[in-house]
């Protein structure tokens, strides 16, 4: 039982964090060069999912992706299913939950970043592409690692969004923390003791590595707040 | 500051007097309804307020086992009961049975359910996909809906469609909400106002699951046993048997 949940667990993680990768640093540029004068909206819409309860996530997104919705119904034609109770709705709930966790940080490094040296890039005539991979992410890296970590941390240990949308399918979307949830419910104590130790030594062992890593490579983890 | 602070005590002081004539009543989610229902009626009637809990029957077990502070307990069937009474967690013997459930195959309007009216036909319709029950770990209504399953000979063939809701109301929610286009659900939900217009439902064989006889205990542990066994009674008095009634369920003993 507790294999496929955490396989499970680490799929979805790895998932969640690969996709907030790819959504997160052109949504972490805008915010951190815009000027746009109503960006502080979208800053704070960003950051809703660290305020609001995951029962709110969980609800919106189970509206949003059910029969009801137009998304859901375009989405079932496309695919012949709902998106509910499956892996992929996992993931877009984990991918709302744990958005601000993988944008701020980022956003906050290329905030940071001297804009003399986006200039003088500029001045030489590299474009804004090239400038992007030449010197804003190279130095702003630290930023993008720790939020690609929190997101992968977070989305380990997300329950209620889960607990809302997945149907607690062993193997589909029995995540570890339902099945924690499945086995002290159900007064197992011994296998919910197992379970929870599990976890619990993993993401020791996670986080010890990147403190770890950190150290040695003063990579400024975590120095974003 | 001062006064503040002596205004703060009192209000406290005041809150807990106020609390002492409340009751905190844990119950199996199939009574969401009807329960709340009964205790409105019983608040105006004697002005004893009573504050309900709900989750799945295993749930609330557990957390009365882990010294919950709850003066009564209405499961949704009397094994947990019976198991907490062997447990000394409970005032007197064995529980008291106040109804008989009934699990129904609940199907939201618009899901195209075949010409039969049959639950095996209806289960077997390609346009169903998923079909929500309550985690039979922790909730009868659960267990019920899978020896249902496995005495109609679908327990195989629709095993891969089943989801789970934490307790019966997630279940019947998934339905309701679409997400699954069935449930297997009690009739005290699938007669509820927000179900009842949204879907139709259709009764299980009475055989095909073991009768879901639901008993209530006054834990040992409640400050407020005089209380509970008041509320207790009204429950299983006439007057409160319609309503459990009105909600699907059986009385047993022709009360």
């Amino acid at each position: 039982m507790i294999l496929p949940a955490l396989t499970l667990t680490l799929r979805l993680a790895v998932v969640v964090s690969a996709l907030l990768l790819v959504i997160g640093l052109p949504l972490a540029y805008w915010l951190a060069f815009s000027r746009w004068r109503w960006k502080f909206l979208c800053e704070a819409i960003v950051s809703l999912p660290i305020v609001l309860p995951p029962t709110v996530l969980g609800f919106y997104v189970l509206v949003a992706i059910g029969p009801l919705s137009p998304f859901g119904r375009w989405y079932q034609a496309l695919t012949g299913h709902g998106l509910a109770f499956t892996f992929e709705g996992l993931v877009v709930g984990s991918v709302l939950y744990s958005l601000p966790f993988a944008v701020q940080p980022m956003a906050a490094s290329f905030a940071a970043l001297d804009r003399k040296l986006l200039d003088a890039s500029a001045l030489l005539g590299a474009s804004r592409w090239r400038t992007f991979w030449r010197i804003v992410l190279p130095l702003g890296l630290p930023g993008v690692l720790t939020g690609i970590v929190l997101s992968f941390a977070h989305t380990l240990g997300e329950f209620g969004v889960v607990l809302m949308i997945g149907g607690n399918i062993p193997g589909a979307t029995q995540t570890v923390s339902i099945l924690i949830y499945d086995q002290v419910q159900a007064l197992d104590y011994v296998t919910a003791n197992r379970t929870a130790l599990l976890l619990l030594s993993f993401c020791f062992v996670l986080l010890a590595i990147l403190y770890g890593l950190r150290r040695r490579s003063a990579w400024g983890l975590w120095d974003w707040k | 500051m001062r006064r503040v602070l002596v205004s703060v005590m009192v209000l406290l002081f005041l809150a807990h007097l106020a609390l002492a004539q409340e009751l905190t009543v844990a119950a199996a989610a199939d009574l969401n309804y009807a329960l709340k229902e009964l205790a409105a009626q019983y608040q105006k009637k004697t002005g004893t307020a009573v504050t309900l809990s709900f989750g799945s029957s295993g749930n609330l077990f557990s957390q009365i086992q882990n010294g919950a502070p709850y003066d009564l307990f209405f499961s949704a069937d009397e094994d947990y009961p019976k198991r907490l009474a062997a447990a000394g967690l409970v005032e007197g013997g064995l529980p008291r049975t106040y109804a008989v459930g009934h699990l129904v195959l609940w199907v939201r309007n618009g899901v195209s359910v075949g010409r039969s009216h049959q639950v095996v036909d209806i289960l077997l319709q390609p346009s169903i996909k998923r079909i929500a029950i309550a985690n039979p770990q922790t909730a009868p209504y659960g267990r019920a809906a899978m020896s249902a399953l496995e005495h109609l000979g679908l327990k195989d063939k629709l095993a891969s469609k089943l989801v789970f809701g934490e307790n019966v109301s997630q279940a019947a929610q998934f339905a309701q909400s679409g997400n699954a286009q069935a449930g297997l659900i009690p009739l005290s939900l699938a007669l509820a106002p927000s179900m009842k217009d949204a879907g139709s439902y259709w009764e299980l064989p009475a055989d095909s699951y073991p009768e879901l006889r639901q008993g209530v205990v006054i834990i040992s542990a409640s400050k407020h046993k005089k209380a509970a066994q008041a509320f207790l009674d009204y429950v299983t008095s006439a007057e409160g048997s319609a309503v459990l009634r009105q909600y699907g369920f059986r009385v047993p003993d022709g009360r």
